[in-house]
């Protein structure tokens, strides 16, 4: 006998929850909680990581990040205007640029600029220490993405924002650094704050750089904890300081998205 | 070089030939015509019919494909002219009304007026104040255009206009967007400023405008201008075919 739609629908979501319940049961059967706790969340090992986890290496992670959003955005901008130029080998120059930084790993532009730069320059070196080529490497590949989104806002801006504004006399460069520029970051706000929380957890890569006890960041300083303790809580610890970050930033994504959607 | 400057005396819009192509489409096909100071001139045509390009290259928004444009007596299809300079001179209005959404009402007025011609805030909030006082809107210089209907929008694009005290304004049917009880606004600030002495280019279908507040009205059709004249006797009698059978679907 056919079912109606939606008595079959809610068939569906009974036996959706009927899985999840069973999932859930045979977690807590198999796991043993105790040595869970003991592995995932010791209390020693918390209070051995306090309050080095926030002055410094959470402290750390925020500098780094921040900075290198600072010149990715900046850096990304100039790219986004260069890819919208007339002048052909500005385009290009902007082009390769993007296509190289998106399409290698972070990872492999932190050990170049960390381990390459020092070999093929002997005797000089990127100033700012850590911090220097943190910003560095996380500024370029962050350049590379916000460059397109950028270039997507300003495209999103409406053409007669920028005719109105040269009827008034403005100059090409006057109109769009008053009245285009501003308009595309409104429209860019939720995707590049997106791309903050990608940089905050490429952040962590800051470790391949070496570091000492006053450049650790989060995550370097949870394998210094780890290689003390036979013990995970230490990744617990840095994941929830990462989530401390993160989450806050998602929340805003989603006001901003919701508060667009409204005013649409 | 000397830089040209504006003469008394010379039409306030003198177009000499002008051809228009956009790829391979001719929208412009030789067009001569000239706006005399306080005159208001009205543009009438189907869709199509390349009235609102021959607008748009007055001010070189389309760049003109060949032919002469001169406004003030300045050359402004002379590739060496600062065509920034001379568009402070010449004000237009956006069907689309297109103010600045980001800023509210009185930065719209004032934010060229103090880029471009360098004046300082309190002359630049003056001027606005004027302007929006003459739009009749002296209440909303705090608001966001967003927060403004449609017919408001158009009187503060207006009065943005004209707080860069242009000698002509450009208008490219400023009605055409607006619910039909708000149309009536907007037409009244502009018979005010056309009483004031105001050189104006109207490209328009409100053809009582045309004929109570217009000096000339030109029809175009095909890229082509078919008639012009007096208002009152291009609409009464028309003696264009084209003009007739365009007449008689629009009144």
């Amino acid at each position: 006998m056919a079912m109606s739609p939606r008595r079959r629908a809610r068939v569906i979501r009974w036996v959706q929850y009927a899985v999840l319940v069973v999932a859930v049961a045979a977690f807590l059967v198999f796991a043993d909680l105790a040595t869970l706790r003991d592995v995932f969340f010791d209390r020693e090992v918390f209070a051995e990581m306090w309050p080095d986890v926030i002055v410094v290496a959470l402290r750390n992670t925020l500098i780094y990040t921040a900075c290198g959003f600072t010149f990715g955005l900046l850096l990304g901008l100039v790219l986004a205007l260069m890819r919208l130029s007339s002048v052909g080998p500005y385009r290009w120059l902007a082009t390769g640029f993007i296509e190289f930084f998106r399409g290698v790993p972070a990872l492999v532009v932190f050990i170049a600029l960390g381990t390459g730069v020092p070999l093929a320059f002997p005797g000089r070196e990127i100033p700012g220490g850590t911090l220097g080529i943190a910003t560095l490497a996380l500024g370029l590949v962050g350049a590379a993405y916000m460059a397109e989104t950028i270039r997507a806002g300003i495209q999103a801006v409406p053409k007669g924002q920028t005719e109105a504004a040269r009827s008034l006399g403005m100059p090409a460069s006057r109109a769009m650094r008053s009245i285009v520029i501003p308009q595309a970051f409104r429209i860019v706000l939720p995707p590049l704050t997106n791309e903050l929380i990608l940089l905050t957890k490429d952040s962590s890569l800051v470790y391949l750089l070496g570091y000492t006890t006053a450049t650790l960041e989060l995550a370097a300083f949870g394998r210094e904890v780890l290689n003390q303790e036979k013990n995970l809580t230490p990744l617990v610890g840095i994941a929830i300081c990462y989530l401390l970050i993160t989450v806050p930033l998602s929340i805003v994504v989603r006001r901003m998205e919701s508060r667009a959607e409204k005013a649409r | 070089m000397t830089e040209p400057q504006p003469r008394t005396g010379v039409p306030a819009i003198d177009v000499q030939n002008l051809h228009k192509y956009f790829g391979d489409n001719e929208v412009l096909k030789g067009i001569d015509f000239h706006v005399d100071n306080s005159d208001v001139v009205c543009v009438i045509g189907p869709s199509g019919s390349g009235k609102s390009t021959l607008l748009r290259c007055v001010n070189r928004l389309e760049e003109p494909t060949s032919g002469k444009i001169f406004v003030e007596g300045i050359e402004i299809t002379d590739p060496d002219v600062d065509v920034d300079k001379v568009r402070t001179r010449i004000g237009m209005v956006f069907q689309s009304f297109n103010l600045f959404p980001h800023l509210s009402v009185m930065r719209n007025l004032t934010i060229a007026q103090q880029r471009v011609k360098k004046r300082g805030k309190d002359e630049a909030v003056e001027v606005a104040r004027k302007n929006l006082q003459k739009v009749g809107l002296s209440e909303k210089e705090d608001a966001f255009p967003a927060h403004l209907s449609g017919g408001q929008q158009q009187r503060v694009a207006i009065a943005r206009a004209l707080s860069m005290d242009p000698d002509m304004m450009l208008f490219d049917e400023p009605t055409s967007a607006l619910d039909p009880e708000l149309v009536g606004d907007v037409l009244g600030v502009m018979k005010d400023l056309a009483t004031e002495g105001m050189t104006m280019m109207v490209v328009t279908h409100e053809m009582g405008f045309a004929r109570e507040v217009g000096d000339k009205l030109v029809f175009m059709d095909g890229g082509v201008i078919l008639e012009e004249g007096d208002p009152t006797e291009v609409l009464a009698n028309p003696r264009h075919e084209r003009t007739q059978s365009f007449l008689s679907k629009v009144l």
